[in-house]
Formats: structure tokens, C-alpha cells, sequence
């Protein structure tokens, strides 16, 4: 098998993120996408702590401490953008108002739950942030992660492990092995990593799948 | 005549008493009233119950306040980050009870308790270890968790500029939980950049009417340049 880089999967998430959509991109590898977004695309970046219309980071020395993303880096606003407070913010999210959002992942369920916030870890000081918000919020609710832990276990799982973000939010799930629908037939494999076979998919998650790739390709 | 403006933080913070609940704006650094937080800690008071996204960054602001010990109890979404050592500490050792919301949540029921709501369902946090304990009710097919307002005493809030009503325009993503905090505490003490004559705030752009705010004070623009971008995660 081999596995797709990261690079790969941004592409293939941005890919699928079509002209006109508000989205929200998560700390971590979703902020990733934002590079891959065909130009030829008007796609309105919204961050949670009040800003639609963002745009790349700025060039050094420009930054300013007024003018961040949910992460807290120095950002720019495009053309058209505008402000706003918390409530309102979370609002658009909550709300229904976005069309995608793309997060991270420690374990994904085949129903869709979602564990990204904390390990659960005894020494583990919790922090969620707008996880929770966006988890249920987004029209689509996209993951993007390895398959795989270090260890080498599947973080797509029959019941997550580690404590919650949210109950069946999840739609699609991006991997550097295969890609998944979350349906309520269970989760259909819609494009895998060359020199894979579907037999061996399952086996590394360990759960069951159905294999839609013919038909996602017809 | 009214007129909020008041000559100094000190003057601004100086009743805010022992065991007060205290609204301080700002994500992260980004709206974050770090001279009225200096005031407040030169001014002593003690056992305080804090309401912020976060719970400090490096040893400046609302670090400043947990690690002078000022604080029992923080009600926030995002404690930890790279540079929150303080608060790490203090919350590992036991000294500093936390209740961990999620954003949204603590967002609107600051919303609230400044628009009078009695509580509030929200699908957010659903199914998770944050609803434990929580009134649920399904509404036309979905779950959902019963949520209380938070109400304060003060609100710290930074502002770019304001006028002597209290009316307040902010900057860019600073403005954050400046106008919902505004509206949630008895008592709103708004530092601006610049303090502008009655009228030269455009009506139409207001963010926070006056209403909201009680006091005001001027800190002039510090020009201070993000020190190390991107460094609080």
C-alpha cells in the first residue's frame, strides 16, 4: 500500500469543498486545506473567534495581535470580510450556517461520533474550545486524520474510547489510507490508497465497510 | 450629565470586592483589558471567580491574577495552551477549581443572562461528558442540553474607542466577548484606546451602546508588536 500525505488528503478534502461554501477549518492539519482550494473557487473561510472572510497569514512583520484565527496566529482579512462577536459567531456555527467544517480526530465511530477534544487522560488538563459547536453545527462535518495511531490502531472504531465531542456528527472521514461516508448503512469506502485491497482495509480498521469505490467512480 | 469616564484603572476597579465574579474579555492576548487585569490585582481583591475564554497567557494579564492567587474558581472553554504554564500549575496542584465549558456555550449564556433569558437548550455538547449531570430534552427529533445564564458582578472588557455614554466600537477580532460581556454584568468597566467626544462615533456603527458599559477609561494606544506570533496554540 501506498499511504496518501498529507498533502494528498488536504487535496482531496479541498477538492470536494464546492465554489461559494462558508467554512470553518480546525487547529491542526484541517488549517492545511486552505493552501489546497482551487483558485478558481470563491470559498469564504470563517474562524471562530469572529471573522468570516479570512485570509492567508501575513507577510513578516505585518502581523497584528488584533487580527488572529481560533489557533491565534496572525491572519489577514480578503476583500469583503467582516467582525463579529462570540455569540454571534457561534451562532453561524450552531446555527446551521456553514456549509463544511473539516476537524480532526482521535477516534471517529462508525456512527458517526466524534472524539477530538480530550485523551481522558488522568494528567490531562481538558480544553475544548468551539470543538463541541462545530462538531454538531456544519452542514457537513468533515475529519481529516491518519487511519492509524503510532501504535498502529485504528482511530475509525465501533465506539470511541476517549470521551466524546460529539453523537453522530460526523459525515465524511478523510485518511492517508481510504476515504469514508459515515451512512446509516454503515461506513461506505469511497476511494482508497493504491495498492490496497478492501479485504485489507478492513482488516487494519477492524470494523465493517462497504465497498462504494466502483461507484463513486462510475 | 452623564459621564462614565474615570481618570484611571485604579480608580475604575476599586470596589470590586473579595468573592466578586469577574467577566474578563479577550481570546487569548487578542481583546484582553491587561491594564484594568493590572489594576485589579494591584488593588487586592481576593477569592474572585473568573469568566474568560482562556485562563491567562505567559505571566501578563489574567496569568498575572491566578498566580498572585486571587482566583478560586475559572469558568472557561480553552485553559490550556502553550503558554499556560500558570494556570497548569495552579490546576494540577488543586488550588484552582475549573468548569470547562465549550465556546459556544459560555458564549450564549453570557448572551443570557444579559438578555434576561432564564436558561436555554443547545444541541451543543450533547452525549458528552460536559452535559453530565444535565437536564436533556429531545425537540422535533433532536437532543438537546438544558443551559444556565452566567451572570457577573464586573465585566474587564477592552474596546478601541468609546465616548462618555459608554457607547464602544472595538477592532477586528479583539472584539470577541467584549459585547456579550458588556451586557451580562452589573457593572462594565470598558478600557479604550482613545475616548472620543459625544458624536463622533457614528450611530450606525456602534457595537456596544452605552447602556451597557458604567465605566470607562483611556489607555492609549501601547505600541506594542505581537511578540511571537503564533506562539499561543
Amino acid at each position: 500500500m501506498k499511504r496518501f500525505s498529507r498533502e494528498q488528503i488536504a487535496t482531496r478534502v479541498a477538492r470536494d469543498i464546492p465554489n461559494g461554501a462558508y467554512v470553518n477549518l480546525g487547529i491542526g492539519l484541517p488549517t492545511m486545506v486552505a493552501n489546497h482550494l482551487p483558485r478558481d473557487r470563491e470559498i469564504i473561510l470563517h474562524t471562530e473567534n469572529g471573522l468570516l472572510g479570512m485570509g492567508p497569514a501575513p507577510e513578516a512583520g505585518a502581523e497584528d495581535p488584533d487580527l488572529i484565527n481560533a489557533g491565534k496566529q496572525p491572519v489577514t482579512t480578503l476583500l469583503g470580510a467582516s467582525f463579529f462577536h462570540t455569540a454571534d459567531s457561534f451562532a453561524v456555527m450552531r446555527g446551521g450556517h456553514l456549509d463544511y467544517c473539516v476537524l480532526g480526530a482521535f477516534q471517529v465511530s462508525v456512527t458517526g461520533d466524534l472524539a477530538n477534544w480530550h485523551t481522558g487522560g488522568p494528567d490531562a488538563i481538558p480544553a475544548v474550545g468551539g470543538a463541541m459547536d462545530l462538531a454538531i453545527g456544519a452542514k457537513h462535518v468533515y475529519v481529516m486524520m491518519d487511519l492509524q495511531t503510532k501504535k498502529g490502531e485504528s482511530k475509525i472504531v465501533e465506539r470511541c474510547t476517549y470521551p466524546l465531542t460529539g453523537v453522530g456528527c460526523v459525515n465524511r472521514i478523510y485518511t492517508d489510507v481510504a476515504d469514508f461516508d459515515v451512512t446509516p448503512a454503515g461506513l461506505r469506502v469511497i476511494e482508497m490508497a493504491p495498492e490496497l485491497s478492501f479485504a485489507e482495509l478492513e482488516r487494519i480498521t477492524g470494523v465493517p465497510l462497504v465497498d462504494a469505490t466502483a461507484t463513486v467512480a462510475a | 450629565m452623564v459621564n462614565k469616564i474615570v481618570a484611571s484603572t485604579a480608580e475604575a476597579v476599586a470596589n470590586i470586592g473579595d468573592g466578586a465574579t469577574v467577566m474578563v474579555g479577550g481570546f487569548g492576548t487578542a481583546g484582553m483589558p491587561a491594564e484594568l487585569v493590572d489594576a485589579l490585582i494591584a488593588q487586592g481583591a481576593r477569592n474572585l471567580t473568573i469568566v474568560s475564554n482562556n485562563a491567562g497567557n505567559a505571566e501578563t494579564g489574567l496569568a498575572a491574577l491566578l498566580k498572585a492567587q486571587r482566583v478560586k474558581k475559572i469558568i472557561c472553554s480553552f485553559p490550556r495552551q502553550t503558554d499556560s504554564w500558570v494556570f497548569d500549575g495552579l490546576y494540577r496542584a488543586g488550588e484552582l477549581e475549573l468548569e470547562l465549558v465549550p465556546q459556544g456555550n459560555l458564549a450564549e449564556r453570557i448572551r443570557a443572562a444579559g438578555a434576561g433569558i432564564g436558561a436555554f437548550y443547545t444541541p451543543t455538547g450533547y452525549g458528552t461528558p460536559l452535559a453530565e449531570g444535565k437536564e436533556t430534552r429531545r425537540i422535533d427529533g433532536r437532543d438537546y442540553v438544558l443551559e444556565y445564564p452566567i451572570r457577573a458582578d464586573f465585566a474587564l472588557i477592552k474596546a478601541l474607542r468609546g465616548d462618555r455614554w459608554g457607547n464602544l466600537v472595538y477592532r477586528k477580532t479583539a472584539r470577541n466577548f467584549g459585547p456579550i460581556m458588556a451586557s451580562a454584568a452589573k457593572c462594565t468597566i470598558a478600557q479604550v484606546r482613545e475616548i472620543v467626544n459625544l458624536g463622533d462615533l457614528d450611530p450606525e456603527n456602534v457595537v456596544t451602546p452605552g447602556i451597557f458599559v458604567q465605566r470607562i477609561v483611556e489607555i492609549p494606544a501601547a505600541t506594542r508588536l505581537m511578540a511571537t506570533p503564533g506562539a499561543a496554540a
